[in-house]
């Protein structure tokens, strides 16, 4: 008894810490002073999660590339963020000659901004979402839409061919894989029957025996997850979708002409972005912050959260070291040639799943569908594909 | 000037954004920018739509929602065909200046 | 009305504004979002969570990239033109401003039998769903046709014709 709500105390700490806190001031001003706590809780938390990334990242890289990493500040080398922290504020801030100044200094905080915002409605442990909206999920995507804005903002306002080059390819790559990130969410909003992201958590944090009903283990939830994963990461420009910025052909991509702090802002505004498409994946197909089998759930939920997160970056990383880069013709027409047409058939599947009922039957059919479609796209017609010259197209 | 109704507010605002965007598309030579004006009339319908259901009798209904809705969806594909008749205009003629545009003139 | 309101609107109408008058055409474009992002903030203020979030998603994410695409490949902001408002821009004017005392006039002629604050009406997205596939369901499926038809109107509109291509 005891230990099981010494359990339950610490899954709600951060709530009941809130609560403590507010309960100082006046009660008109609680609901207000609850979710500025809320933000600032999300302002420390992903940045400094951000600053642990970049270490773990690049000693990650180092091990798999066989090499040492940074290793100089502090033990074995974790203080390094804070050393680039530094660097990166004393940094002169430079301005091209020719570039559009007012639009130049809005792009990195439009992006970080719009980032932020899509934190809001992430539930990050049980009882803990900042904003538990009925339209979450689209606010998310409305969110993550704006931050292409920024791009192509700090792209044509540097005046720089790279910068430009990188943001047409950012943008361009942003709107293909955003209809398959859309549509793949869409299969979990069909069977959850809300947009609604605590909703869509609470529907999973159920358990036949000890294992539990995520969506990633049903033959939908299955190939919607990897359709989601691939979008996510064409989304984030991670490798092999780090096109805009390769750093092989448009030295930094649409922030090239960028320094100093503005540089750092859109650095943090990448990583944030795979925190937060991390966190909405891990809570459309891994259950949010649910334990993986029944008898786990005396860890906090918020331990679960993160856990899912950090082994979501872990692949981003480990994807980086293994694969490389995509061409742009590659992309798009795995964009639009496979991964589209296969989200709109998982939501066909899904309709199916949703409308035959329970029992094996759904299981096998749906299976065999999607495998047998597979098969077909992905094996067949995509091999069959001749990658011949390219072939250039101009507006004019 | 204080309009005590929210709806009467909002409505102003609708008219006044309109205005504007009639008089962008009416004024500007630049097709892409014409077709900015059209975007932002059709914004301010949309305005009016959900100013309507939000304070009309049977909010319940969701017909002004349902027309904003829709409205959106078609503005969407609205603008893209649009855009993509002024880049082939541009192909052709090399100017999206429409004033340039007078080749059918009698 | 509030003063949030007041300054949500003086911000849309600034963004439609800036939108129609200044010179680059890619600061209008920009100008543009921030006219939609008041719109849907607006919306907002109307308690219409769906339909703001589909203005951004749709106009901040979708239109209004288009247009700053467009503009790049038709080199609207690098050429500057001798004038950027037509020859006939005044008799412009003169219809908009026309049109807008006509709206303005009525709605102020009958300000006084317009409702005053009500009620915030319920309505989930759950709501909007099943009026959608329900009583909306035939212009659904006539939006979901025309959605196609534009998509590959715009494909087909904007295809490189080889046979043409110099």
């Amino acid at each position: 008894m005891a230990a099981a709500s010494i359990s339950v105390t610490l899954d709600q700490i951060f709530v009941l810490l809130r609560d403590w806190l507010v309960h100082f001031l006046p009660a008109a001003l609680r609901p207000f002073a609850s979710v500025v706590l809320g933000v600032v809780a999300i302002v420390a938390v992903f940045p400094g999660l951000f600053a642990l990334t970049t270490v773990f990242e690049r000693k990650g890289l180092g091990r798999m590339q066989n090499r040492l990493g940074p290793n100089r500040v502090g033990p074995f080398g974790f203080f390094q963020p804070i050393a680039d922290g530094i660097k990166s504020l004393t940094k002169e801030d430079v301005i091209p000659f020719r570039a559009d100044a007012a639009v130049h200094f809005l792009a990195p905080l439009v992006l970080v901004v719009a980032v932020f915002m899509g934190f809001a409605v992430l539930p990050v442990g049980r009882n803990m979402v900042l904003v538990d909206m009925d339209a979450g999920l689209l606010f998310f995507f409305a969110m993550g839409a704006s931050t292409e804005l920024s791009v192509f903002m700090a792209g044509w306002s540097s005046r720089n061919k790279y910068s430009i080059l990188g943001a047409m390819r950012a943008v361009g790559q942003m709107i293909s894989y955003e209809v398959p990130l859309l549509l793949s969410s869409v299969a979990v909003v069909m069977i959850t029957g809300s947009l609604s992201l605590t909703k869509i958590v609470a529907a999973q944090n159920q358990y036949t025996g000890i294992f539990p009903h995520w969506y990633v283990f049903t033959p939908w939830g299955f190939a919607a997850f990897l359709m989601f994963a691939i979008a996510a990461t064409a989304e984030t420009n991670r490798t092999p979708f780090d096109l805009p910025e390769g750093e092989s052909e448009l030295v930094a991509g649409y922030f090239t002409e960028y320094s100093g702090f503005k540089f750092a802002l859109f650095f943090l505004g990448e990583y944030l972005g795979m925190f937060s498409i991390s966190g909405l994946g891990a809570t459309l197909f891994f259950g949010g912050w649910s334990a993986p089998l029944s008898f786990l759930n005396v860890i906090p939920s918020w331990i679960w959260f993160f856990a899912k997160v950090m082994a979501a970056i872990f692949v981003f990383i480990w994807m980086r070291g293994t694969l490389p880069r995509l061409r742009q013709d590659q992309l798009m027409n795995f964009a639009w040639k496979f991964v589209l047409p296969f989200t709109l058939l998982d939501l066909m599947v899904t309709a199916l799943w949703r409308f035959m009922g329970e029992g094996w039957a759904r299981w096998v059919v749906c299976t065999a569908i999607l495998a047998g479609a597979y098969v077909l796209m992905g094996r067949t017609a995509m091999q069959q594909k001749k990658f011949g010259p390219r072939s250039y197209r101009y507006a004019e | 000037m204080v309009v005590a109704s929210p709806l009467a507010a909002h409505l102003l605002v609708a008219a006044l954004l309109f205005a504007i965007g009639l008089a962008g598309a009416l004024t500007r030579r630049n097709a892409i920018l014409v077709l900015i004006g059209i975007e932002l009339m059709l914004n301010a319908a949309n305005l009016n739509f959900i100013a309507f259901w939000r304070y009309g009798p049977h909010p319940e209904a969701l017909t002004g929602m349902m027309f904003a809705i829709f409205s959106i969806a078609v503005a969407a594909a609205e603008a893209a065909v649009g855009l993509g008749l002024v880049i082939q205009i541009y192909r052709h003629a090399r100017t999206t200046d429409l004033d340039q545009m007078n080749r059918m003139k009698g | 009305m509030s003063f949030v309101f007041y300054l949500i609107a003086a911000l849309t109408l600034a963004g439609g504004l800036a939108a129609v008058l200044l010179r680059n055409t890619v600061h209008c474009a920009l100008a543009l979002t921030v006219a939609f992002a008041g719109l849907a903030l607006l919306f907002l203020g109307l308690d219409a969570q769906f339909a703001g979030f589909a203005q951004i998603l749709i106009y901040i994410g979708a239109v209004a990239i288009l247009v700053v695409f467009a503009i790049l490949l038709t080199r609207s902001s690098e050429t500057m033109q001798e004038g950027v408002f037509s020859k006939s821009w005044f008799a412009g004017l003169v219809i908009a401003a026309g049109v807008f005392a006509v709206l303005g006039w009525a709605v102020l002629e009958s300000a006084h039998a317009l409702p005053f604050e009500t009620a915030a009406p319920r309505v989930t997205v759950r709501d909007i769903g099943n009026a959608l596939v329900g009583r909306y369901v035939l212009p659904l499926e006539i939006v979901a046709l025309l959605l196609t038809a534009a998509t590959i109107g715009a494909v087909i509109v904007a295809l490189h014709e080889k046979e043409r291509a110099r």
